[in-house]
C-alpha cells in the first residue's frame, strides 16, 4: 500500500502541486480581497483566460511530442484580423468562422510538414509561422477593424447563467473547457494520444515500433492550429475586433502555463489537465493584481517567470525520485 | 576535389549563404532603388541608406556575436531582448535627475543633466547586463536547466524587471552626452560601428587567439566527452551566457540612446529573434558546434539590409514581419539537407561528402 501511494506520489505530484499552488493562490486572494470571494470571479477566470486556455491545450500536444509552437499568438492575430475584415465585407458569420477554423489547420499543417520533412527545428520553423501570421494580418489591416456583426455581437453579450450560483459566463467561454474535453479523450483514450507520448519520449523508438510518427508529428501541428484559430475567433467575439497586434506575447503565456501544469518541454511527459490549472494559476495572478489596484501589470510577468523557475525544479525533483525508484 | 577546388571552397565556407544573400539584395536594390546606393556628406558625418544599415543593425551585430557563442554551445538565449530591456531601463533611471523625494516636474524632467556620472552609468549597464547573463548560464550550467527554458524565464521576467526598474514607465531621455552613442559619428562613421568593431575583435581574440573558442565548440558537440576530456564544460557553458548577456547589455545601451527613451516593452522587441536568425543565416548549427562570428555579423547586415529596402520599397513598417518570415523560409529551404543533396549532385564529384556536415 504504501508503496503503492509513493507511486501515485510520483506519478501525480507535478499535477497535484500544480493543483495545490492553484488553491494556495485563489485562496491568499480571497483572503486579501474578499471581494474575490465572488463566485462570479472565478468564472471570470474561464472568461479573460479562455482563448489562453485553449491555445495551452495545442500547445500542450506540440510540448508532448518534444516539440513546442510559436505562432500560436501571430495565428490568434491573423484570425482576428482576417474575420474582421470578411466580416466587414459583409461575409456570413457562418462562413467566416469555419474558414477560420480551416485556415488554422493549414497554417498548423504546413508548419508540421516544414518539422517533419524538412527537419527545420520546430523553434524556428513556428518562429517563421509567427513573423509570418503576423505581417499578414497587418497586410490585411494596419489599423483595428470592428466587428458590427450583430450575431457575433449576440454571442459575446449573452450571459449563461451558471445554475445555483450567482454568476454567469459567456457563449464563447465554453469553448476551452469543451476543447479541454476533447484534450482529455485524445491524450488518455486514443491511439494518437499514446502515440505522442511515445513519440516525446523517444521518437527513435517510435519509429521503430512502427508508430505513425510523421502523421502524428503532423497533425499535432495542425491541432494548435486549429486552438489557435479557434482561440482566435473567441479572441474576436469577446473584443469585437480584428487587429494585428492582438495577443502579443501569448505564446510565452501559454509555454509558461504547460510548464506550470507540470509538462516538461523536453516532451514525453505531462497532462492535459495540469495545463488548465497552469492557465487558471496564470489567470488568479492576473485577478489578484487587478483586484489590488496599485501593483502594475509587470508583476504578472515577474509572478509568471518565477512560478515557472518554482515548477521547474519540483519537476526535475520528482523526475530524478522517480528515476531512483 | 579535383574538379572546382575554388569553387568547392567558395561553396562550403560558412560566408557563402549570408554573402550571396546580402549580394541577392544589393542587386536586386540596384535594379529596384537605386538610391538605396547614395552616400552623401551631410554635416560632418557620412549620411544614406548603405549607413544606416551599419547603425541600426549595429545592436543586432552585437546581440548575434554573443548568441553565436551561445549556440554554439548547444544552447540559445531567448532572454536578450529582454536584457536589452533592463540595460536601457537602468541607463535611463540613472540619467533621471528627478530624485526619489524631489517633487517631479517637468522642468526638472527634461533637464539635460545626469544624476550619475556617464562612466558609471556604463558600467552598471554592462553589469546589470552581464548579471542576467550569468543568471543564465547558472541556470543551464549548474542548476542543468534546459536552455531554451531557463532563459525562457529571464525572457518572460525580464520585461517585468525592465518596467519594476523604471517604475512602468517609458523614460525619456534628455542629457545629451548619453546620445553619442547611438547618434554620434567618429570620422564621419556612426560611433555604434566602433563599437560593434571592438566587441567583434575582442570576441575574434578570445575565442580565436586563446583555445576557449575550440572548448566552446568541443562543448557544442558533445558535452559529456568534453567534461571528460578535462574541458571544465560548466564555465565554458557559463562563460558564453555570460558574454551573451554583455552584447545584449551594450545593445541595449546603443538602443536608448538612439532612440532616447527607454521602454520596457518595445526596447529590443524580437530581438532574440533576430539574432537567432542571423547566427542560424551565418551557418552556426542550432544544435552547436562549429561557429562563425564573421558570418553571424554578416548575417545581422543582411536582416537589417532587407529590413531597409523592404522600407525603401514603401512597405509599411508592420508588413515587414511577412517579408521576414519569407527571407526566414528561404534560408530554411537553403540549409535544408534536400537542398545541400541538390548541390552536392549538381557538382558531383569524388570527395569528403559534404552533406553530412549537417
Amino acid at each position: 500500500m504504501a508503496e503503492r501511494t509513493k507511486f501515485f506520489l510520483l506519478r501525480y505530484g507535478p499535477l497535484l502541486t500544480t493543483m495545490t499552488v492553484f488553491v494556495l493562490a485563489y485562496l491568499a486572494g480571497g483572503w486579501l480581497y474578499p471581494a474575490m470571494k465572488n463566485p462570479q470571479v472565478f468564472f471570470n477566470l474561464f472568461i479573460n483566460g479562455g482563448y489562453l486556455l485553449l491555445v495551452s491545450i495545442g500547445m500542450t500536444f506540440v510540448i508532448l511530442t518534444g516539440g513546442i509552437d510559436l505562432s500560436v499568438g501571430g495565428v490568434i492575430a491573423l484570425t482576428t484580423a482576417a474575420s474582421a475584415a470578411l466580416l466587414k465585407a459583409g461575409v456570413s458569420p457562418f462562413v467566416v468562422m469555419p474558414l477560420m477554423v480551416i485556415l488554422g489547420i493549414v497554417f498548423g499543417l504546413t508548419q508540421g510538414c516544414i518539422v517533419h520533412f524538412l527537419k527545420v527545428q520546430p523553434f524556428i520553423a513556428t518562429l517563421m509561422g509567427l513573423y509570418f501570421a503576423r505581417g499578414m494580418a497587418y497586410i490585411i489591416s494596419l489599423e483595428s477593424v470592428t466587428i458590427k456583426d450583430s450575431f457575433y455581437k449576440s454571442l459575446a453579450l449573452t450571459p449563461i447563467p451558471i445554475p445555483f450560483l450567482d454568476a454567469y459566463v459567456y457563449i464563447p467561454t465554453l469553448v476551452g473547457p469543451i476543447m479541454l474535453i476533447v484534450a482529455i479523450y485524445l491524450t488518455y483514450f486514443t491511439r494518437f494520444g499514446r502515440t505522442i507520448y511515445a513519440i516525446g519520449n523517444n521518437e527513435q523508438s517510435a519509429l521503430l515500433m512502427g508508430l505513425p510518427v510523421a502523421r502524428t508529428k503532423i497533425l499535432v501541428y495542425s491541432f494548435s492550429g486549429l486552438c489557435s484559430a479557434l482561440a482566435g475567433i473567441v479572441f474576436s467575439i469577446s473584443l469585437l475586433a480584428g487587429y494585428g497586434q492582438f495577443a502579443t506575447g501569448t505564446e510565452l503565456d501559454a509555454i509558461a502555463s504547460v510548464v506550470m501544469g507540470g509538462t516538461s518541454l523536453a516532451g514525453g511527459v505531462g497532462t492535459v489537465i495540469g495545463t488548465l490549472f497552469g492557465v487558471l494559476i496564470n489567470q488568479t495572478i492576473v485577478s489578484i493584481l487587478q483586484f489590488n489596484g496599485t501593483l502594475s501589470s509587470w508583476w504578472t510577468r515577474i509572478g509568471v517567470g518565477i512560478l515557472t523557475l518554482i515548477f521547474i525544479g519540483i519537476q526535475s525533483l520528482f523526475y530524478i525520485r522517480r528515476k531512483h525508484s | 576535389m579535383k574538379n572546382y577546388p575554388l569553387l568547392n571552397r567558395i561553396r562550403e565556407s560558412r560566408l557563402f549563404l549570408p554573402l550571396g544573400a546580402l549580394a541577392v539584395i544589393l542587386i536586386f536594390d540596384a535594379i529596384y532603388a537605386p538610391g538605396f546606393f547614395n552616400i552623401a556628406i551631410q554635416g560632418d558625418h557620412l549620411y544614406g541608406n548603405l549607413i544606416d544599415v551599419v547603425n541600426n543593425g549595429a545592436p543586432l551585430m552585437l546581440v548575434a556575436i554573443g548568441m553565436t557563442l551561445v549556440i554554439a554551445t548547444g544552447g540559445v538565449d531567448l532572454s536578450v531582448g529582454a536584457v536589452i530591456a533592463i540595460s536601457a531601463a537602468m541607463g535611463a533611471v540613472l540619467i533621471n535627475p528627478a530624485l526619489g523625494n524631489q517633487l517631479i516636474t517637468n522642468e526638472i524632467l527634461t533637464r539635460d543633466a545626469t544624476n550619475t556620472p556617464l562612466p558609471i552609468i556604463i558600467l552598471a549597464d554592462l553589469a546589470a547586463g552581464t548579471l542576467c547573463g550569468l543568471w543564465n548560464g547558472f541556470l543551464v550550467s549548474r542548476a542543468r536547466i534546459q536552455p531554451m527554458v531557463a532563459t525562457l524565464i529571464l525572457m518572460v521576467a525580464g520585461r517585468g524587471i525592465a518596467q519594476l526598474i523604471t517604475n512602468g514607465q517609458i523614460m525619456t531621455i534628455y542629457y545629451t552626452p548619453y546620445f553619442w552613442f547611438g547618434n554620434g559619428y567618429i570620422f564621419g562613421l556612426p560611433v555604434s560601428v566602433y563599437i560593434v568593431a571592438i566587441v567583434f575583435i575582442l570576441a575574434w581574440i578570445l575565442v580565436r587567439k586563446t583555445s576557449i573558442g575550440l572548448f566552446i565548440e568541443s562543448v557544442g558537440i558533445n558535452s559529456k566527452s568534453s567534461y571528460y576530456s578535462g574541458i571544465d564544460e560548466k564555465n565554458v557553458k557559463l562563460l558564453a551566457y555570460a558574454f551573451c548577456g554583455f552584447c545584449a547589455a551594450i545593445a541595449g545601451l546603443i538602443l536608448s540612446s538612439y532612440v532616447h527613451s527607454a521602454d520596457g516593452n518595445n526596447n529590443g522587441l524580437n530581438y532574440e529573434l533576430d539574432a537567432i536568425l542571423a547566427v542560424v543565416m551565418g551557418g552556426t548549427l542550432m544544435t552547436g558546434g562549429r561557429f562563425s562570428l564573421f558570418a553571424s555579423v554578416i548575417g545581422a547586415v543582411v536582416i537589417w539590409t532587407f529590413t531597409l529596402t523592404v522600407y525603401t520599397l514603401g512597405v509599411p513598417a508592420n508588413a515587414l514581419l511577412a517579408a521576414k518570415a519569407v527571407l526566414v523560409m528561404v534560408v530554411i529551404l537553403l540549409y535544408s539537407d534536400y537542398f545541400r543533396r541538390f548541390l552536392n549532385r549538381f557538382s558531383e564529384h569524388k570527395g569528403p561528402e559534404h552533406g553530412r556536415a549537417n
